[in-house]
């Protein structure tokens, strides 16, 4: 059961005391929101039947196609932006050809996953912990419980599906923009062919560049259901609860998604 | 039917259910009264445990609610139809998908089978013409009546109602009160209904209880109920201007 009662404590001006109860809510937080994860994982299975397929690709289709439009734009800008700065530097050794293997490092490892990640995190994440919210807040999550209808596995579920599959294809999408934008920058502004600049690229990008990427994209479309639903189950007081949950959702996203994202990139380049 | 023993429940740092012990009989329309904030809503969600009392016990039948979990608690859950205050329903489906879906969600059945039923509960309560519609298009008034046929869908055995005439005027207040009378003897149900408004309580009661700071302060017929001398029950009668017996009647044609 995901739906919890408030926890009240009697409030207090203790600094220890206070201190402790924020930490352990937040573990225990972290631990529900795992058990809610594992019990959504083991219900992939069940996405496959005629029941939820609708409700996947409904997801899939908001939270990938919808978000196509601002993606292009951050992604363009992201490459442009990369190429323009090591562009500037790179001039002074007369090296400007190195944008093309630069750009395209970055987007691939680091910034496509992230980028994307931030979108989503923002745009549909937030939505799914408004949408939650509310529907808590209005009873209708307790009425899927009365009908025996199990929440995480009609609401979360095919939310986590759609994440799994949409997040790496937004980045392998935000990826090829961002080099793009790379490219359009190094032919207007630093005189570096497109040609020479995707030579460039070619010759130091590898696949595991790539694999990694989409590696973090997956982790973090897992990460972002997680705390998004998690904030959205957990709301309570009505519509400033919403708005608190969908707050908490991108703050925790974004920091979740920083760290997690560093310590892959520690774990696959030593 | 359904059975508090001692039931205490604390929410938000104050006692809401103060060892609340009653007894809703089988096939009676069990009302209990009470101002907003007395605990209505929260001892009618610890019957299909939404919440869980700090102690005391609840029994449906012969099952323990608070303890039951998993299978059991679907069983348990099963026998109840459940009218939420805001009726509940997902804004996203239209009313035929919002009435259907327990079956849609639950069983194998063919499409065609769940729309037949859907129609059928429909047609109780009225809004067969409803059925492609989505639910912000509907009047508070036929959201609820959409709420309770998804509620009756899989043919409870007993009918939970929060407030079912909260918020709505009082022709369509009564049409609801119809509507439960007629549910009543149409299919044989156990009836319990949360409410502030004793013109309905009194109309479709066979019992009211009246709750109080987290206790039953009375529980009686309704012809008992309107000269109680408990103090409390006089103020809730006296401030919803029901005074003598002569200004209400029973609703004679369910
Ligand atoms: N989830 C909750 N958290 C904290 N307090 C609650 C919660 N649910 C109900 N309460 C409190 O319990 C009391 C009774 O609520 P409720 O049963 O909804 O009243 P009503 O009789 O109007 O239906 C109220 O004072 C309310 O503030
Ligand atoms: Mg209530």
């Amino acid at each position: 059961m995901i739906i919890q009662e408030p926890e009240h404590f009697e409030p207090t001006r203790n600094f220890v005391q206070n201190t402790g109860r924020h930490v352990l809510a937040m573990l225990r937080g972290s631990g529900r929101a795992m058990l809610m994860l594992l019990e959504a994982m083991r219900d992939i299975p069940h996405g496959l039947s005629s029941k939820h397929r609708h409700d996947i690709l409904l997801q899939q289709y908001v939270s990938g196609v919808k978000s196509l439009g601002v993606l292009t734009v951050v992604a363009l800008f992201t490459g442009m932006i990369l190429a323009l700065q090591t562009g500037i530097e790179l001039r002074r050794f007369a090296q400007e050809v190195y944008i093309g293997s630069a750009v395209t490092l970055v987007m691939l490892r680091e910034m496509g996953p992230f980028m994307t990640g931030m979108i989503i995190a923002a745009s549909v994440g937030s939505s799914f912990a408004a949408q939650i919210g509310t529907m808590v807040v209005s009873e209708e999550v307790s009425a899927l419980e009365v009908m025996s209808i199990k929440p995480v596995r009609y609401l979360v579920m095919p939310r986590l599906v759609a994440l799994i599959i949409m997040m790496p294809l937004l980045t392998v999408y935000t990826n090829v923009i961002g080099v793009v934008g790379g490219a359009i920058v190094g032919q207007t502004q630093l005189g570096v062919s497109m040609p020479a600049y995707f030579d460039n690229a070619t010759q130091y990008a590898q696949n595991k560049d790539l694999y990694v990427g989409l590696f973090k994209a997956v982790v973090f479309g897992i990460l972002i259901t997680t705390v998004s639903c998690y904030q959205g189950f957990s709301t309570t007081q009505g519509a400033v609860g919403v708005g608190r949950a969908t707050r908490r959702t991108v703050v925790i996203s974004f920091l979740v998604m920083l760290a997690v994202g560093y310590m892959i990139t520690r774990l696959f380049y030593q | 039917m359904i059975r508090f023993e001692k039931v205490t429940k604390w929410l938000g740092g104050s006692l809401v259910l103060d060892e609340v012990d009653m007894e809703i009989r089988q096939h009676e329309t069990f009302c209990i009264v009470g101002a907003s904030g007395a605990g209505k809503s929260v001892s009618l969600k610890h019957m299909v445990r939404l919440l869980t009392p700090d102690s005391g016990r609840i029994f449906v039948g012969d099952d323990c609610v608070n303890e039951a979990r998993g299978k059991d608690l679907d069983r348990v859950r099963n026998r109840f139809g459940v009218l939420f205050q805001g009726a509940a329903l997902l804004q996203w489906l239209n009313v035929g998908d919002n009435v259907g879906l327990p079956l849609r969600m639950k069983t194998d059945k063919p499409d065609e089978d769940i729309d037949r039923l859907v129609k059928e509960k429909l047609e109780m309560v009225d809004l067969v013409e409803t059925f492609s519609k989505t639910p912000y298009e509907l009047s508070g008034g036929m959201r609820k009546r959409v709420g309770l046929a998804r509620a009756i869908i899989e043919d409870p055995e007993i009918i939970l109602y929060d407030e079912p005439t909260s918020g709505l005027d009082p022709v369509t207040s009564r049409t609801i009160d119809r509507l439960i009378s007629r549910l009543k003897t149409d299919l044989g149900v156990t009836s319990v209904v949360v409410t502030h408004d004793l013109h309905s309580a009194l109309a479709i009661g066979t019992r009211i209880a009246m709750l109080h700071d987290g206790k039953i302060v009375e529980t009686a017929t309704p012809k008992e109920f309107i000269k109680s001398d408990n103090e409390i029950v006089k103020g809730f009668l006296e401030a919803q201007y029901i005074t003598t017996e002569a200004e209400w009647k029973r609703d004679p044609s369910p």
